[in-house]
C-alpha cells in the first residue's frame, strides 16, 4: 500500500509522469526469467515469458532458453557487468537444426569463386600459421536483439535485451586470406557457407554475402579464438566469421566456404530476410542488394544497456543510486553517455570505462544521491562519435530489427 | 511422408541430444494439436508459445504459409486449415475487449 500511494503521489506531481504510464505494472516481486519489464523496457510477449526458462546447453552456462531446436539462447543481464561476456555465458542463435560437430582435423576452409583467381584450400593449421594474427575485441549482436519488445509484438524469436555479446577475437585477415585466393576486378560480393545444414533437402541454406570492400576491410577476421579460447561449439567452432561493426547475422559460424562473386547472392537469407525498409535507419547502403524494394540490415545502431538496477528496486534514501552499464555501436566509438534521474528532464554525463577499441562494449557508470523518498525514472542514453543518439520512440520495422530505444528503469527511493 | 514417419523422423533428430529436453515442451490439448507435429520435423515447438499470444489468425495463416512456402515444409494443403485454426484458438491474439 506505501508502494501504491507513493507512487501516485510521484505520479501527480511530476511532469514527465507520461513516461511512468508506459511502465505498465510493476512486478518488482515477481522473478520472471528473463523480464524485459524489469530492465525497463517493454514487457516480452506473455507466452515467451510463460515458456522461456534457465537452461544449460552442454559446455554453457545456464542461459535464458528461447527455443531448444534450433538452440536459441539469450545471455542473462548480469554477464553483462563486465565488458568481455564469458564464453560459457555467450548467446546462441540458430536458424537451422542441422548443426555438426566439427573435428578440427578434418575441418577445410574453400576459398574460391567465380570472381577469384584460384582456389585456395585450407586447414586449420594453416589458417592460424600461414597468417599473421590479428585480435580485435567487437560486439556480437543479433539484428533482433530486443525484438521481444517491439509493440506490436512481430512474430520470430522474441529475443530480450541478451541477444549480444563483446569478446576477443582472434583470428586470419579475411583479406589476407582473399589475397592468396586473388580477387577479380569485377567482383561484388563475397559469399560465405557454414557446416550447419536444414533438416530438410528443400529448405534454404544459411548463406550471407558482404559487399566486396567490407569483406576486404582490415578488421574482417576469419576467427578461430574467443576470449583466448576455441570457440565453443554453440558459437561456431572451430571458426566463425567476425564482422565487427555489422550486425551478427553476417557472422557466420562454422565457416567452409569463402566465394568471391561477381553478382548478387540471391538466396531467402538475403534477399528476403533480414531486411528493412529503404531508408528508415542511418546506417551503410549494401549497394548489389537493392534489387528490392527494400534493402539489407547492415551495421548496427547505437545502444547502451543499464545493467546495476531493476525496475521496482528499492534504494533506501541517503544511498546513491548506481547506474552502471556498456555502451556500443557500429565502430565510430562512444562519445559519451548520459544519464537522468528525472524522466529524462535533465541528463548528467556518466563516467566511460575504459576503451577497449571502437568496436567494444564501452562501460559507463553514473551515481546520483538520494534526498527525498519517492518514485524515478532513471535512463541511459549513448551517444556514438557519428553524432548518432539512441531514440525516443521505436522505429518500427516488420521483421523487429534495431530496436535502440532508451530503457526507463522505474526505481523507489524509501 | 506421412504424419507417423515424421513423428518418428523428429523423435530420431532428438535422440541423444541436449535438444532432447524439448520433450518437456507442452502444447495446450485441443483439436489439430496431431497436425502439428508437422512442425517438428524442422524445429522444438516452444517457437510457437514464444509468438503468442499477438497474431491472429491472419497472422499464424502468414507464418504457416511461409513455412510452406519459403522452408518448405511438407504440410499437406488439407491440413493447412487444420492448424492454423489450432494455433489461433490456443495461441491467438486474445480478442478485443
Amino acid at each position: 500500500m506505501e508502494n501504491n500511494s507513493s507512487r501516485r503521489k510521484f505520479l501527480l506531481n511530476t511532469a514527465g509522469a507520461g513516461a511512468l504510464a508506459t511502465l505498465g505494472p510493476v512486478r518488482s516481486w515477481a522473478a520472471t526469467v528473463g523480464s524485459s519489464g524489469e530492465l525497463g523496457f517493454a514487457e516480452l510477449p506473455d507466452g515467451t515469458l510463460a515458456e522461456q526458462m534457465l537452461y544449460a546447453l552442454p559446455g554453457k552456462v545456464p542461459l535464458i532458453k528461447k527455443t531448444f531446436r534450433p538452440p536459441n539462447f539469450e545471455t542473462p543481464v548480469q554477464y553483462f557487468r563486465t565488458p568481455i561476456t564469458p564464453n560459457k555465458a555467450f548467446f546462441v542463435r540458430w536458424h537451422l537444426a542441422g548443426i555438426p560437430q566439427v573435428d578440427a582435423k578434418k575441418w577445410r576452409l574453400s576459398v574460391g569463386g567465380d570472381s577469384a583467381e584460384r582456389e585456395v584450400i585450407l586447414t586449420l593449421d594453416q589458417l592460424r600459421k600461414n597468417f599473421n594474427p590479428v585480435e580485435i575485441t567487437a560486439v556480437c549482436q543479433c539484428s533482433g536483439n530486443r525484438r521481444g519488445l517491439f509493440e506490436p509484438h512481430v512474430a520470430g524469436v522474441e529475443w530480450g535485451a541478451g541477444a549480444m555479446g563483446n569478446a576477443r577475437w582472434r583470428g586470419a585477415r579475411l583479406k589476407d586470406i582473399l589475397a592468396k585466393a586473388g580477387v577479380k576486378a569485377g567482383a561484388v560480393e563475397v559469399i560465405f557457407d557454414g557446416a550447419d545444414t536444414p533438416p530438410l533437402e528443400k529448405t534454404p541454406d544459411f548463406v550471407k554475402s558482404l559487399p566486396v570492400a567490407v569483406a576486404q576491410d582490415e578488421n574482417v577476421l576469419v576467427a578461430y579464438e574467443m576470449n583466448g579460447a576455441p570457440l565453443p561449439h554453440f558459437n561456431g567452432y572451430p571458426v566463425r566469421l567476425i564482422v565487427p561493426g555489422w550486425t551478427g547475422t553476417y557472422w557466420v559460424k562454422q565457416l567452409v566456404s569463402v566465394k568471391v562473386s561477381s553478382q548478387p547472392e540471391k538466396n531467402f537469407w538475403m534477399s528476403t530476410a533480414y531486411r528493412l525498409p529503404r531508408g528508415k535507419f542511418n546506417t551503410p547502403t549494401f549497394e548489389s542488394q537493392l534489387y528490392s524494394a527494400n534493402e539489407p540490415i547492415s551495421a548496427q545502431v547505437v545502444n547502451s544497456l543499464m545493467t546495476s538496477l531493476r525496475t521496482g528496486q528499492r534504494i533506501p534514501r541517503g544511498k546513491p543510486i548506481d547506474v552502471k552499464g556498456v555502451a556500443w555501436d557500429r565502430g565510430t566509438g562512444i562519445a559519451k553517455v548520459e544519464v537522468s534521474v528525472d524522466s529524462g528532464a535533465r541528463w548528467e554525463e556518466a563516467k566511460l570505462g575504459k576503451d577497449l577499441g571502437r568496436f567494444s562494449f564501452r562501460e559507463f557508470s553514473f551515481s546520483a544521491p538520494t534526498k527525498e523518498p519517492g518514485s524515478l525514472v532513471v535512463m541511459a542514453r549513448a551517444t556514438a562519435k557519428s553524432g548518432e543518439t539512441q531514440v525516443e520512440k521505436l522505429i518500427f520495422n516488420p521483421a523487429g530489427y534495431h530496436h535502440n530505444v532508451i530503457q526507463r528503469i522505474y526505481v523507489e527511493v524509501v | 511422408m506421412s504424419l507417423r514417419t515424421f513423428a518418428a523422423l523428429a523423435a530420431l533428430a532428438l535422440a541423444g541430444s541436449a535438444a532432447a529436453q524439448e520433450n518437456k515442451v507442452v502444447l495446450k490439448d485441443g483439436p489439430g494439436r496431431d497436425k502439428v507435429q508437422y512442425c517438428m520435423a524442422c524445429h522444438s515447438v516452444d517457437y510457437i508459445q514464444m509468438n503468442s499470444r499477438f497474431l491472429d489468425k491472419a497472422g499464424w495463416t502468414g507464418s504457416v504459409n511461409k513455412m510452406i512456402n519459403v522452408f518448405a515444409a511438407p504440410i499437406p494443403k488439407e491440413d493447412v486449415d487444420a492448424i492454423v485454426t489450432y494455433l489461433s484458438t490456443n495461441y491467438g491474439k486474445p480478442a478485443e475487449k
